[in-house]
């Protein structure tokens, strides 16, 4: 086993497998759903995850984990803002926030 | 011991909470059990020693971007499941494909001999919430080595703003 694995604990590699499990249950979601609302929630669901191998990380390496979580969270709030008014905008002209009827930048 | 079984309650609340959530064809259950998600997440946060991390977890994800989602879901009118939104099966195995390459990751690691991670293990964390708080230990590092990386941040969300108020603007006049 490598040293830093070693340092962890077993609720540290339990965390580190909830937030392998969660990342691809979100990458998942964005390949299989076409509502845009909910696969923009998987994204969200995708950092969670991130910020959980960051946070488990961090008991090991120092602070900067836990900082890089909440440069994480300032990102995904900012993000959040603009992909919804995106979803507004596009939602005002096709009535509609299927994914698979969006083509207007598609081949 | 009871931290380890709140542990495991929340790790597996969590897995079960966001497994429900990308099934669900409403999107406000959706929207619900995602907050769920959250939860537990900071309850795992909690339990790893990060104390600020879980506080603003519930503060900012659950309170303020899940809060945004269900407005928008409010105001598009979109809070019903009679439409059938899943893709060819295709994105399935491909999310199927990464879990089971990241599962081999995290196996391969835990049991073959691969080259460690860089850094020194065991920072103490612990000694140095103890010591500082649970505020402090984030806010001294936040507030002097990473300062710049804090106002780009705040550029940011302010170009986020401006953003969102250009997107969301009705072009009557």
């Amino acid at each position: 086993m490598s040293p830093t694995l070693s340092a962890l604990g077993t609720t540290d590699l339990l965390a580190l497998l909830t937030s392998a499990t969660l990342f691809s249950i979100g990458v998942m979601g964005v390949l299989l759903r076409r509502n845009a609302i909910i696969v923009f929630m998987c994204v969200e669901l995708m950092l969670t995850a991130v910020n959980i191998t960051l946070v488990t990380f961090s008991r090991v390496h120092g602070i900067e984990g836990q900082l890089l979580v909440f440069f994480v969270m300032a990102v995904a709030a900012a993000e959040a803002a603009v992909g919804l008014a995106i979803i507004i905008a596009i939602f005002r002209h096709y009535q509609v926030v299927d994914l698979d009827r969006f083509r207007a930048l598609k081949w | 011991m009871i931290s380890d079984f709140l542990f495991y309650l929340f790790a597996g609340g969590a897995t079960v909470g966001g497994l429900l959530m990308v099934t669900r064809r409403n999107p406000v259950s959706a929207v619900i059990f995602l907050i769920a998600v959250f939860f537990c997440t900071s309850g795992m946060f909690l339990l790893l020693d990060a104390h600020y991390i879980a506080a603003i977890n519930i503060i900012l994800y659950a309170g303020a971007i899940m809060v945004l989602f269900l407005f928008v879901i409010m105001l598009l009118n979109v809070g019903h499941a009679d439409w059938r939104d899943l893709r060819t099966p295709f994105g399935g195995l491909v999310g199927g494909a990464v879990a089971v390459a990241f599962l081999g990751l995290l196996a391969r690691r835990l049991i073959g001999d691969v080259a460690p991670l860089a850094g020194e293990p065991a920072a103490g964390l612990e000694a140095l919430v103890a010591e500082q708080g649970a505020v402090g230990v984030v806010a001294r590092p936040l507030f002097g080595e990473y300062v710049v990386v804090l106002e780009a941040t705040g550029l940011l969300l302010l170009v986020a703003i401006v953003g969102t108020i250009f997107l969301a603007r009705r072009e009557s006049a």
